[in-house]
């Protein structure tokens, strides 16, 4: 379900005045697209109603769970907590912009690899939210992964597979940094 | 969500001017609170002033040897800043055991100053509330209180604060740089959150179209001996039951300064200064971080479900200024502050 204003003149029985829509210019995947928003829609409702971008996935729509995640400028946020009229002229990347069906990315293989998830829902927003981790470069043991991991919830406890996923990935990563 | 309609403040004057004279009008940073309250009807702005883009995101020296602290930086860039790392590490510990690093990311410093109490009956629109309807009452007060204040409560709420970031800030003692049709103006941070009383639904001593500028954080960052102390139902992503900033000057074995403040427990960041001045001068050992402990409590009063707080806030006073002394961080501190 999109965000649906709750004070319109259609609840009150009146004729519906047309939403104050404008358009929002939004850089996703490195392609460019114009939309026309009103300013309540999320970024989160725009990538999954607007652009059809339904890998990105509306958990608890509260900033709690972390199935939303994406990255902007290559910072991870929470689609679902950020208005999408907000992020003009910025760089935004989802799960769509990582890999494809043929070329995983290696978080996505590493996750495969390590049964990293059962029903998956949450999956989306874990690896947007491992790459975040990736780019920042503070998080290098378990405890570490654990810690700035924890935005992320996974309902069917699958854990322990994403934290070797992403402790694989980040052990690669570094070890390519030393040789 | 209602609807509202929405300006990208292209300075602060401009921010200011559109806000003026318009108290159904809302400032936004970084949303993480403002639009889960809105997607909640808790709160209903019908124009929304964008902020976040504005040029307040710097992070610099100033001449006094203190720093400034933009209003717009966000929390994760103010943590992980070099000069916040090694001259307060206290607030960087504060920042990072709040919240998870995505929010960190969105939410500014301005904002998390200005974000509203997670007591549940102020989400609950189906009870009354006087922070969200001012006159319907208090269910927290009888009710579930868990999470609720044991310090300056009033008969009209028992809400906390629920930052950690402030609780470091109310022991580090900045001042708040605010903006406004007035022009600008600067208040202590003590000053800036304020207790219910009989008008909890002012969170803080801002007048109304004042916009937060900067955090001036004075020279003195107790960057030797200082404690963040968060005590929460799971050890992540979870908003504090009791937390400590302890900050100390030592010479020897002799407190020379000394800071105390606990998030948690209060309608504001609650900084005693009374409890200060047992420490100074004393010798650092329980005993005396005991008596401390006992003066901040001494007023304390549990509404049935939270009364374990008092206890816990002694006991984690004691904890973080032994911690502070020992210049040693709890293990979950350490992973936090690890670098590359």
């Amino acid at each position: 379900m999109t965000q649906q204003p709750t004070n319109s003149a259609a609840r009150a029985g009146g004729v519906a005045a047309p939403p104050p829509t404008g358009p929002v210019r939004l850089t996703i995947n490195g392609q460019q697209h114009t939309l026309q928003l009103a300013p309540w829609t999320t970024l989160l409702d725009a990538l999954r109603e607007y652009l059809h971008l339904t890998g990105t996935k509306k958990g608890c729509d509260h900033g709690q769970c972390g199935a939303c995640t994406v990255l902007v400028d290559g910072k991870r946020i929470n689609s679902c907590l950020t208005l999408a009229v907000m992020h003009e002229d910025e760089d935004i990347t989802t799960i769509e912009g990582l890999g494809t069906p043929e070329t995983l990315h290696p978080l996505q293989q590493a996750f495969v690899d390590h049964d990293a998830f059962q029903c998956g829902y949450c999956t989306p927003g874990q690896i947007c939210s491992a790459q975040g981790l990736l780019n920042e470069g503070r998080a290098h043991t378990e405890a570490e992964i654990r810690e700035h991991m924890s935005g992320n919830v996974c309902r069917c406890g699958a854990y322990v597979g994403i934290l070797n996923a992403v402790k694989e990935v980040v052990d690669r990563k570094s070890s390519e940094h030393r040789s | 969500m209602n609807s509202f309609t929405y300006h990208r403040a292209t300075a602060v004057a401009d921010a200011v001017r559109e806000q003026s004279g318009r108290p159904d009008a809302a400032y936004i940073g970084g949303g993480t609170n403002l639009i889960d309250l809105m997607k909640e009807n808790v709160a209903r702005p019908t124009h929304l002033v964008s902020v976040g883009k504005l040029p307040l995101s710097d992070i610099e020296n100033l001449p006094d040897g203190g720093l400034r602290l933009g209003a717009t930086a966000t929390n994760a860039d103010t943590a992980w800043h070099e000069e916040v790392k090694s001259r307060y590490p206290l607030l960087n510990q504060a920042i990072l055991a709040g919240a998870s690093p995505q929010l960190r990311n969105m939410a500014t410093n301005g904002g998390n100053l200005m974000q509203r109490t997670r007591c549940y009956y102020f989400y609950d629109l189906a009870t009354p509330c006087n922070k969200r309807e001012p006159g319907s009452g208090c269910s927290a007060i009888g009710g579930y209180n868990r999470v609720c204040g044991i310090l300056g409560t009033s008969d009209s709420c028992i809400a906390t604060h629920p930052s950690d970031m402030c609780v470091a800030l109310a022991a580090l003692a900045p001042t708040v740089r605010v903006s406004g049709p007035n022009g600008e103006r600067s208040i202590a941070f003590d000053d800036f959150h304020r207790l219910p009383g009989n008008q909890p639904e002012k969170d803080n001593t801002l007048e109304p179209g004042e916009l937060i500028v900067s955090l001036d954080l004075p020279a003195k960052g107790f960057e030797k001996n200082f404690s963040y102390l968060k005590l929460r139902d799971r050890s992540s992503y979870a908003f504090a039951l009791v937390s400590v900033a302890a900050a100390l000057e030592l010479d020897g074995n002799t407190i020379r300064d000394a800071r105390l403040a606990l998030g948690g427990v209060a309608h504001k960041p609650w900084r005693d200064q009374e409890a200060e001045n047992l420490l100074k001068g004393q010798p650092a050992t329980v005993e005396t971080f005991a008596r401390a402990a006992a003066k901040v409590l001494e007023n304390a009063q549990g509404h049935g479900s939270n009364d374990f707080k008092i206890e816990l806030a002694k006991r984690a006073i004691v904890r973080a200024l032994k911690q502070a002394v020992e210049g040693s961080q709890t293990a979950s501190d350490v992973f936090l502050n690890s670098n590359p």
